[in-house]
């Protein structure tokens, strides 16, 4: 595990262009095959056109079809059981796929490693930083944006477009992704007002739009005047939230247009990085690095334009926020304590260290409860 | 009639017994060379080749080893669900909570197995305990069911149905709070099996067990719903409760004991799908293969053989839905529609059982 | 829980019960105007589902919310007048072909609302009739829209009508003894289309609340089985429109807990929470079953309490 944040590391200080250089050592099989025709498969979990998660993807996924003698296969709504294996399978075994992008968390274990493992002369990356180089096929691999710095830069912004300074989250789950990005929206809303909160509300499922329009109404009913959320499509969150008056930040892609009054602003994945850097190796017929991750420090994220919601002391420290992200700056600053008193980051923590990847609490400040 | 008997396949339909089986195979025929037709000339309104299309499903559902072993592997879970539905609705019961006692079977079996595995407990003596338990957990939860409608007249569907989504609640509930392992961050699950106590496919397969076991008790259920005096009382309640109760069968018991068989065959789907696809239970155990597992029922006229068939015919049109989706770009929802169409369609052919001429009893009036 | 917190949750739960319970109202109808001609349409989840896709698309084009209101109800018709023509053939079995046009109706909704799940449609407008409260949640749970009070009215008509009615009483005969209604010269089979065909408009209706009300959007995970849900409220409800508005505003409410408790600082166990209108409903089932009125208020003719 080391290694691979080693590798890491210096892959981002080294910005995205060094990325292909620097990365590990495992690639295609064939080195020339670009120069061939190839056929990559992608997979998604749900809708191409969700305003969330899967449209980010598919999105990105346009720049691949651009690169000449690059065939891409794309299959939606496949669910997180053998399905996906099945659906991979048969693109590798009926389409002549070479390289295959499941983007879905669940894919991950056990359906791409017992994959990777049966078709070694195959190129798996999924969507998540899971792969370890100690225990996984070196033909599989990861690929990663860390939304909580866009997250981040949320939280300034709405604690500075509040005026109650309580901002709602809409949270699908209380899993480690979700809760860093909830975290992040109160760092970032205490970064520049010390008594701000976030209240949260889990819905308990990835997309489930009456419960999600439910839980906006109670936020904004307990006083909250901005919301913002982690489901899969926040359409109906950013929508209700917009109804009801009080402003928004987006989540995944650009909910901009549909909160013509409240948006603030959002956060956004730059699936196109990655994809365009796959797809530059791909045309060059380089082999391609098992695991890219980065943030604000390599063009990863982005944070949506502001919004009519956004207040101008509250642009200049979000864009003051970027800057510090882009350099550097840590999110987590320690000691920090958890919302029931005990202290659960210790120390300051760099954006990227694994520490942080397996949070399972909410900081002080965040009201809410992860059982 | 008189003059076709000379040919050599109306002398085969001279036998009664012939003209039934030529029946049962010729109007599902019919009724798919129907829907073919429909759903072509819906392709040709979208400006799509109905060719490719067929050629398509037939190359993914059965056209080499990979696409029938993809097809057969889908079908396991429906076979499994389908008998969960078509036992009950033998006796005369709608029971719609197969997919609960999947989830809360499969989960049962998960979390029996945490300790097990943690206590080196030999796999086959693991499996074997965990699919006891699975099945018990699924009997148990459709006995429920079985229970408040015999005792309380409590209608069976909507309290099954209210049930599953209780079940998956409290399978959430678990495996996101007490007995979720602490390495599954991002995805809430309890703690893998591993493969070592995991169950491989059929030799010289890529098909898991499941389908296996599908198959058998598939036999066993027909030849206990169809040759056994408890399938006759079974029968005898489903087509009259009142007179079957006034005969004096006990029909309490029978209700329970078909609730108890629907509950462990979709008990033992979840089983599976934990110890043979997951290795551990999650979210993603709630799949919709109960509620599938109904269509499949019917479709088959609740015989339990030709659930079988029904549900590889499921397991193919899913196999081949995603290179539908790729080669001709169109939506996954157009294996949804065709699903609906074929499902309509053969429906409505009940309607001809026994009003083809060509398939009645020369002594038959029906016609 | 203070004071504060608890009348927090109670404002939820009303606003719950008022925005949510549209939907289950307008199938529940639907489906005991079906059931009480002795069929069951299990299928108005697809109408459900179909309407909200419609109603979105039409709204779109046309910027007019009411006639996406309309347009959901006719596609409504058409898949109840499918499922009453094919389980009018003999041996054909209603609960079977009801689930087939389930997955029919959601398969055609799903192919055809693709491009519709992008864009923003005009939206039925709420009334404010809270504006003399100057508690904002209040006023917020008080904007109605005008389908909850259709719905009302329809109920109402409904329960009147089936009682007092020649259409109810021929409608109400069919349903509990398909021989005495032959009798009477009337023709049962045209009576249970109608009555399907009117089942599936409302159910049609129920979808376009979904998409141009509350949650107001389209995409394929909008219905979450509500149209499954209410057609088993029927039941619970005993064929009682009146019966029918109490059980749908009663899970509205209960659904609307979940949320609620979270957001007055109460989140253990929300999984259960948001179970609750499963659960609540089921404990009342059990406990009003053995009265026997269940059995009573059933149509005779009805193949799921045969």
């Amino acid at each position: 595990m080391t290694v691979t944040r080693l590798s890491r590391r210096s892959l981002l200080k080294s910005g995205a262009a060094g990325l292909a250089t620097a990365a590990l050592p495992f690639g295609l099989s064939r080195p020339a095959m670009a120069q061939e025709a190839l056929t990559l498969g992608v997979v998604y979990v749900g809708p191409r056109d969700d305003f969330g998660w899967n449209q980010a993807h598919a999105v990105a996924m346009e720049i691949l079809k651009s690169v000449p003698n690059v065939t891409v296969i794309e299959e939606e709504n496949v669910p997180e059981t053998d399905a996906c294996a099945k659906s991979m399978e048969s693109m590798i075994n009926l389409d002549g796929a070479k390289l295959v992008l499941g983007t879905s968390f669940g894919y991950f274990d056990p359906f791409m490693i017992d994959l990777a493992t049966k078709y070694p002369d195959i190129q798996f990356r999924h969507a998540a930083p899971l792969w370890n180089k100690d225990k996984h096929p070196a033909n599989l691999g990861g690929y990663f944006c860390y939304l909580n710095q866009a997250h981040y830069v949320d939280g300034v912004a709405a604690a500075l477009s509040s005026a109650s300074g309580k901002i709602g989250f809409v949270a699908a789950k209380p899993i480690p992704t979700v809760l860093s990005n909830i975290n992040s929206v109160l760092l970032g809303a205490r970064s520049v007002r010390p008594d701000a909160t976030v209240q949260v509300i889990f819905t308990g499922e990835w997309s489930m739009p009456v419960r999600e329009a439910e839980a906006t109404n109670a936020l904004v009913d307990a006083g909250c005047d901005v919301i913002t959320c982690h489901v899969d499509g926040p359409k109906v969150v950013i929508e209700t939230a917009e109804g009801r008056g009080v402003k928004t930040c987006g989540h995944n892609a650009s909910q901009a247009p549909l909160a013509p009054k409240g948006f603030i602003t959002g956060a956004e994945y730059k699936w196109e990085t990655i994809y365009t850097m796959y797809a530059d190796m791909l045309a060059k017929g380089e082999a391609l690095p098992n695991v890219v991750v980065g943030g604000y420090h390599n063009d990863m994220v982005r944070n949506t334009p502001y919004g009519a919601g956004a207040t101008p002391e509250a642009i200049a420290a979000a864009d003051a926020a970027i800057e510090g992200l882009k350099a550097g700056k840590p999110i987590y600053v320690g000691p920090l304590k958890d919302n029931a008193g005990n202290v659960v980051i210790d120390k300051t923590y760099d954006n990227y260290d694994p520490f942080l990847d397996g949070m399972g609490y909410l900081l002080e400040g965040v009201i809410g409860s992860i059982t | 009639m008189e003059q076709a008997q000379s040919a050599p396949m109306p002398r085969l339909l001279a036998n009664p017994r012939w003209k039934a089986v030529a029946e049962t195979v010729a109007i599902p025929v019919i009724a798919l060379v129907t829907a073919a037709i429909v759903f072509s000339g819906f392709l040709l309104f979208l400006g799509k080749n109905p060719l490719q299309f067929f050629a398509l499903v037939w190359q993914g559902g059965f056209g080499s080893a990979f696409s029938l072993q993809n097809t057969l592997q889908r079908a396991a879970p429906l076979i499994l669900t389908g008998l969960a539905f078509a036992i009950p609705a033998i006796i005369g019961l709608t029971m719609i909570g197969a997919e609960g006692a999947l989830v809360l079977g499969g989960f049962a079996a998960a979390a029996l197995a945490v300790p097990l595995v943690a206590a080196g407990s030999p796999p086959m003596l693991m499996l074997v305990l965990t699919a006891g338990m699975a099945m018990c957990t699924g009997a148990a939860l459709i006995m429920i069911v079985g229970w408040l409608r015999h005792g309380r007249q409590v209608n069976e569907t909507i309290a099954s149905l209210l049930l599953t989504y209780i079940a998956i609640a409290t399978m959430n509930f678990f495996v996101e709070g007490l007995l979720r392992d602490p390495a599954s961050a991002n995805k809430p699950s309890t703690v893998p099996i591993g493969k070592d106590y995991m169950i491989g496919p059929i030799p010289g397969t890529e098909v898991h067990w499941g389908f296996a076991a599908g198959l058998v008790l598939a036999v066993l259920l027909w030849l206990l719903m169809s040759r056994t005096t408890f399938g006759f009382a079974a029968r005898v309640t489903g087509g009259n409760p009142r007179a079957a109760q006034a005969q004096g069968l006990p029909v309490g018991m029978l209700i329970l004991a078909c609730s108890a068989i629907s509950g462990a065959c979709a008990g033992l789907a979840g089983f599976y799908e934990v110890t043979a696809i997951h290795g551990q239970a999650n979210a993603s155990l709630v799949a919709g293969f109960g509620f599938t597992g109904i269509l499949v029922s019917f479709l088959a006229r609740h015989n339990p053989l030709a659930i079988v068939i029904v549900a590889i015919l499921f397991g193919a049109i899913e196999a081949s839905g995603g290179l539908i989706q790729r080669r001709m770009d169109l939506p996954d929802a157009t294996a949804a529609v065709l699903q609906g169409l074929i499902f309509v369609i053969l429906l409505a052919s009940e309607t001809l059982q026994g009003r083809i001429a060509l398939f009645q009893p020369a002594s038959d009036k029906r016609a | 829980m203070s004071p504060d917190e608890i009348l927090t949750v109670l404002i939820a739960m009303l606003g719950g019960a008022i925005r949510v319970s549209t939907p289950f109202m307008f199938v529940a109808l639907g489906e005991t105007i079906t059931e009480k001609s002795g069929r069951i349409n299990l299928g108005l989840e697809g109408n459900l589902v179909l309407g909200a896709m419609l109603a979105y698309a039409i709204s779109y084009h046309t910027g007019q919310p009411w006639l996406g209101v309309l347009a959901a109800g006719g596609a409504g018709m058409f898949l109840g007048l499918l499922h009453g023509l094919i389980c009018s053939l003999p041996r054909v079995n209603d609960i079977a072909v009801g689930i087939a046009m389930m997955s029919f109706g959601i398969g055609i909704a799903f192919f055809f609302g693709k491009p519709y799940i992008q864009p923003s449609a005009p939206r039925l407008e709420g009334l404010p009739l809270g504006t003399w409260s100057d508690n904002p949640a209040l006023r917020q749970a008080l904007e109605i829209n005008p389908l909850f009070f259709v719905g009302i009215v329809v109920a109402i008509f409904l329960w009147w009508g089936l009682a007092n009615t020649r259409t109810g009483l021929i409608v109400r005969m069919t349903g509990d003894s398909e021989a005495s209604a032959r009798a009477l010269g009337v023709n049962p089979i045209r009576v249970r289309v109608l009555a399907t065909v009117a089942g599936g408009f409302l159910a049609g209706v129920g979808g376009a609340f979904l998409s141009l009300s509350y949650p107001g959007s389209w995409n394929e995970g909008l219905s979450s089985g509500q149209g499954l849900m209410a057609v088993a409220l029927v039941i619970f409800a005993r064929w009682n429109p009146l019966r029918c508005i109490a059980a749908a505003l009663l899970f509205g409410a209960a659904g609307a807990i979940g949320p609620a408790l979270q957001s007055v600082g109460i989140s253990q166990g929300y999984y259960f929470f948001n179970a609750a209108p499963y659960i609540l409903t089921l404990f009342i089932m059990i406990a009003s079953a053995r009265s026997g009125a269940a059995s009573q208020a059933a149509p005779g003719e009805l193949s799921i309490v045969k």
